[in-house]
């Protein structure tokens, strides 16, 4: 019995060891940082120069920004149109390749292969794709299918995201898919279940947990959307496809203002967190039920 | 009959649909006015904006110190998570995947000014370090799945042949949980060789630029017309390692991803 707690003592010890470049890291690039970003809110804090307590003008000057209401209001617009687009196209793919038959490895190859490609590269890709210039999709009267008009500069935005992010979710709801036992599908048609019965009783029920791990994804990518519109729309027309990180990046790089990006950081950060307790809690209470 | 041919129909028909943007793209790099030919290529290293070697070096070195790190530390960190018990071992599992759960811009802010502390301003060595922060969520959780799946006799055989855990991490665990660190390095390849966010806050002088800053800035940082040939070019010499790299060890990838990183 000594032998054993000596020994599990030391392992103790041990692990601590192994697990320390982990804690270095994370506590000096994580923790720090998030403390950091935190009182920084609460200065007037220049790119350049000595910051001074300022507190809470970063935050109320936040209602007096018009660009911020702006970019919230379509962050939350385009969270909506990619949740349930890319949702649907992303579930529709699983359930196209989830059985093993002749030809589909490839299916889920050519799926997925846009995952591969960085999304800043893809975003360029689609501005040569989508361009007049070079572009495949000309019309004789000149159309800029990225920046001619905000609902123009949305869309190709979210064909885009589409293209690119389908197969990374298809893959995910692929592994829910793939984790219902085959029996209870077997025992469904014997009883004289319809395919769509089969579908809304079985598949959509036991696929729960992933679809939700797929919306919590999609969810936080959205509202967190950059590359897209820096690269794509650049904002425009008119800021009318200006995001919040994007104000987030003008606030410290362009107007020199870091205060006022960690006091939005902060915002963004607590919405997100207050999102996520609520999806547990959802996600939870139906598990009961 | 007809449901296969619907099937097989419907499929090609969307594999063409995801296929098709990125087969244009190759072909829009290499054709030029009289033909096919590798001007667009030529002018993406040689005009005023374009690209220069030393921005291809500057990926390569992020890479590097990327993906390095991210193994040594994912494994040492899977091992310690997945074999050992210690104090403060699931809060320091549950900070790291609250990674996650954190805005990229939230934080990079803040890294700007700390790196800056540091003495780590526009450097790559910081940006790498980051990275490295990013992918620790993922390639934890997995690394401590491959760990954990690897049976208790193998590790028990070797204790008994007299080696210290970490001859029994050199000599049995590595090889056991090859999988994973594939998936974990090429993981930890793809984001460091593609990241723009974090690399265009964290890097301000135009030779620290990587490749995909290069090249984004032959976008932004034009006012007049956009050479769009050149851009492609930039985007299948960004592109083309990572699917050729994806497809060869994409095997292993899947299966590793369906394996580790969603169980539990």
């Amino acid at each position: 019995m000594t032998v054993t707690s000596s020994r599990s003592r030391r392992a103790g010890w041990v692990g601590a060891a192994y697990a320390a470049p982990t804690a270095l890291i994370v506590g000096v690039f994580f923790i720090v940082p998030l403390l950091l970003v935190g009182w920084m809110s609460l200065h007037d804090w220049p790119l350049l120069g000595l910051p001074e307590i300022n507190a809470p003008e970063n935050f109320t000057a936040m209602a007096d920004n018009e660009l911020i209401a702006d970019a919230a209001w379509f962050t939350v617009k385009y969270t909506v149109i990619i949740t349930v687009l890319l949702f649907a196209v992303a579930f529709g793919l699983a359930l196209l390749v989830q059985h093993q038959r002749r030809g589909v490895g490839l299916l889920r190859t050519a799926f997925f292969l846009p995952v591969a490609v960085g999304f800043a590269s893809a975003s360029l890709l689609f501005l040569g794709l989508l361009s007049q210039e070079i572009g495949p999709f000309k019309t004789d009267e000149y159309i800029s299918w990225t920046s001619g008009s905000p609902s123009l500069a949305l869309g190709s935005a979210v064909v885009l995201v589409l293209w690119r992010f389908a197969g990374f979710n298809m893959l995910i709801m692929l592994t829910g898919l793939q984790a219902i036992p085959t029996e209870l599908y077997e025992a469904a048609r014997i009883d004289g279940a319809t395919r769509f019965q089969i579908f809304r009783r079985i598949t959509v029920p036991l696929m729960r947990p992933t679809i939700a791990l797929v919306l919590t994804l999609m969810i936080a990518g959205s509202l967190l959307a950059f590359d897209q519109f820096w690269i794509l729309t650049r904002g425009g027309p008119d800021n009318s496809t200006t995001s919040l990180v994007m104000v987030i990046y003008r606030e410290a790089f362009i107007r020199l203002d870091l205060g006022a990006a960690a006091a939005l950081s902060v915002v963004l950060l607590g919405v997100l967190v207050v999102f996520n307790v609520i999806q547990f809690g959802v996600l939870r209470s139906r598990r009961g039920a | 009959m007809m449901a296969r041919a619907g099937y097989y129909t419907t499929g090609a028909a969307l594999a063409i649909l995801f296929l098709f943007p990125l087969l244009w793209s190759g072909y829009a790099s290499v054709s030029t006015e009289s033909g096919f030919g590798l001007e667009n290529y030529g002018r993406l290293f040689t005009s005023d904006n374009g690209i220069r070697p030393y921005h291809v070096v500057n990926s390569v070195l992020v890479c590097l110190i990327t993906v390095g790190g991210t193994l040594l530390i994912s494994t040492l960190g899977g091992y310690a998570f997945g074999r050992f018990r210690f104090p403060g071992r699931d809060l320091l599992f549950l900070v790291t995947l609250a990674i996650l759960m954190v805005p990229y811009a939230t934080i990079l802010i803040a890294l700007y000014v700390l790196l800056g502390w540091m003495g780590l301003q526009d450097s790559l060595l910081g940006l790498g370090l980051v990275l490295i922060m990013f992918q620790l969520p993922f390639s934890i959780f997995m690394m401590r799945n491959s760990f954990e799946a690897v049976p208790k006799e193998l590790e028990e055989s070797a204790l008994i042949d007299g080696c210290n855990s970490f001859g029994v991490l050199t000599r049995v665990m590595l090889h056991a949980v090859r999988p994973g660190l594939i998936t974990v390095g090429l993981f930890a390849f793809l984001t460091s060789w593609n990241e723009f966010f974090a690399p265009l806050i964290l890097l301000n002088s135009t030779d620290q630029f990587t490749l995909t800053l290069a090249v984004v800035n032959m976008r932004t940082a034009t006012f007049g017309s956009i050479d769009y040939a050149a851009l492609e070019a930039g985007v299948m010499f960004m592109a083309v390692p990572c699917v050729l790299l994806f497809l060869f060890l994409q095997r292993s990838y899947v299966r590793g991803f369906m394996s580790g990183a969603l169980k539990g």
